[in-house]
């Protein structure tokens, strides 16, 4: 199996977010990465489609559901959101969306800031195999990975996407 | 105690399982607890929101000594990582009425408590629990006779890194009764791993342990020449409660000799810190224009001594976790 050129792919994405934008019906988004892999991505986003900053990110580690299976991340680096997310609209991005669980405890984390008026997700890449409810609003590109596959972004330059 | 207090704390793959002393950890791991303890903090210093961590754990604070801020701190931290906490009533408890330790203790075990916050007035209790307690049961050492107070001298590593940038190359004074201090051992062993360029331990000889130049640390008698250089001083409390000779003629003279005054710290560094693990005994160790001055840091350790034990509590329960983690499914 090949995996997607990831010029083309980030192309991809940051055509899908514009085109989305342009019936997105509130101003002033505010831009989020999941750390690691999403932050890169959310900052290419802001780059080629000139949105609005800062660049917030989020860290999910003390949010994880696997935590008595996996124990800790000791690289955990923190969350740089700001006082309160309250009636914000956020566009949340990741840069590989499986089984959704990391996108849960995303979502989780930011209402702890408050309520957000809406969160859109966009995603690099999407290689199925959910186990949650959880669709990306936009997406890069698609890929069926086999139930033994994972795939990792490198980066931040070059971003590379590999198999792990 | 029978087992190495330093290999009974580490899983098979090196991850902190319970927190018993900072004697012969690593320096990675040592950093590894600064760097999860700086994740719960802001770029303010201020905590982070509450965290789901330790949502569905039972922590139970065993404290057979006297504390206000070391139980409340870890209640605290406690409660930011989600966690259930018991604070057990010792005086009113079953101990009280016979019952050994270790009875309590598997009482408590059964009731699905997964971690032990122990303070206690005999040095070696909480190893001593740590080796009778089941696995999946963390010890988290909270002070133990004149042992060792392994988060109390990490929460003081926290505020050196803080405030001075890092705590290698810093010359560090630790200044007062050093005889009775577990605190001063655990800060010893860990400002030593952690690449301090000289530790200073500063009294009268008869606060001064014999040996205690083994442990890396200078003895100084004369508080002035000691301080000079000084990036940090680190004042420590007058345990009298511990004294059963006479070992000073008096408070005032201590005050005199080995009190920390503004006059005396202007011989440290100009950016030097005042840190004091507290309670403070002003006008004993401390002059309050200094405890309360510019260079004060000790209310700021305070608040990271949450973050330290948020961090410690987070690491040893993952610790007690399986570590055959695979990689992790986005």
């Amino acid at each position: 199996m090949h995996l997607p050129d990831i010029d083309a792919t980030c192309q991809a994405l940051s055509n899908q977010l514009q085109t989305y934008l342009e019936t997105y019906p509130h101003s002033n988004p505010m831009i989020i990465g999941i750390r690691t892999g999403g932050v890169w991505v959310a900052q290419h986003l802001i780059n080629t489609l000139n949105l609005p900053e800062p660049l917030y990110s989020v860290d999910i580690s003390f949010y994880r559901d696997d935590f008595n299976q996996k124990g800790l991340n000791p690289k955990v680096c923190g969350s740089e959101l700001p006082e309160s997310l309250e009636n914000r609209h956020i566009i949340l991005v990741d840069d590989v969306i499986m089984s959704g669980r990391t996108v849960r405890a995303a979502i989780n984390e930011l209402f702890d800031y408050g309520r957000p008026a809406s969160i859109t997700l966009a995603c690099l890449l999407d290689v199925g195999q959910r186990e949650l409810p959880i669709q990306p609003d936009v997406c890069g590109a698609k890929l069926a990975l086999q139930p033994d596959q994972l795939i990792k972004l490198s980066g931040p330059e070059p971003m590379t996407l590999n198999f792990v | 105690m029978t087992s190495d207090p330093c290999q009974l704390q580490l899983a098979p793959n090196g991850q902190l399982r319970h927190f018993l002393t900072t004697e012969g950890l690593s320096k990675e791991l040592l950093e590894e607890i600064l760097h999860t303890a700086n994740s719960f903090l802001d770029p303010k210093g201020q905590l982070i929101q509450k965290v789901p961590l330790l949502r569905g754990k039972n922590v139970v604070n065993l404290f057979f000594e006297n504390s206000t801020r070391t139980r409340s701190t870890f209640e605290l931290a406690a409660t930011r990582l989600s966690a259930d906490i018991l604070n057990l009533d010792i005086q009113r408890s079953a101990t009280s009425k016979g019952e050994t330790l270790m009875d309590t203790l598997w009482n408590l075990e059964a009731m699905h408590a997964d971690m032990f916050v122990v303070r206690h007035a005999d040095s070696g209790a909480a190893h001593f629990i740590a080796e009778q307690v089941t696995p999946n049961v963390a010890i988290i050492n909270a002070g133990d006779g004149r042992h060792s107070h392994p988060t109390q001298a990490m929460l003081d590593m926290l505020t050196i890194q803080r405030h001075k940038g890092q705590i290698e190359g810093q010359v560090v004074a630790i200044v007062g009764d050093i005889l009775h201090s577990r605190v001063a051992r655990s800060q010893i062993h860990a400002l030593k791993a952690l690449g301090a360029a000289e530790v200073r331990v500063v009294g009268p000889a008869t606060l001064l342990p014999k040996d205690i130049e083994a442990l890396g640390a200078k003895a100084y008698y004369d508080f002035s020449l000691a301080l000079r250089d000084c990036d940090v001083v680190i004042m420590l409390r007058l345990q009298k409660e511990r004294m059963q000779n006479a070992l000073l003629p008096s408070e005032s003279e201590f005050f005199k000799l080995y009190g920390l005054t503004a006059e005396k710290l202007a011989l440290a560094k100009p950016d030097a810190i005042v840190m004091h693990p507290g309670p403070i005994n002003r006008g004993v160790e401390i002059e309050s224009a200094v405890a309360d001055g510019p260079q004060s840091v000790i209310l700021k350790q305070v608040g990271y001594g949450i973050a330290v034990r948020m961090a410690v509590m987070a690491m040893a329960m993952s610790g007690q976790q399986t570590t055959q983690a695979g990689p992790e499914a986005p």
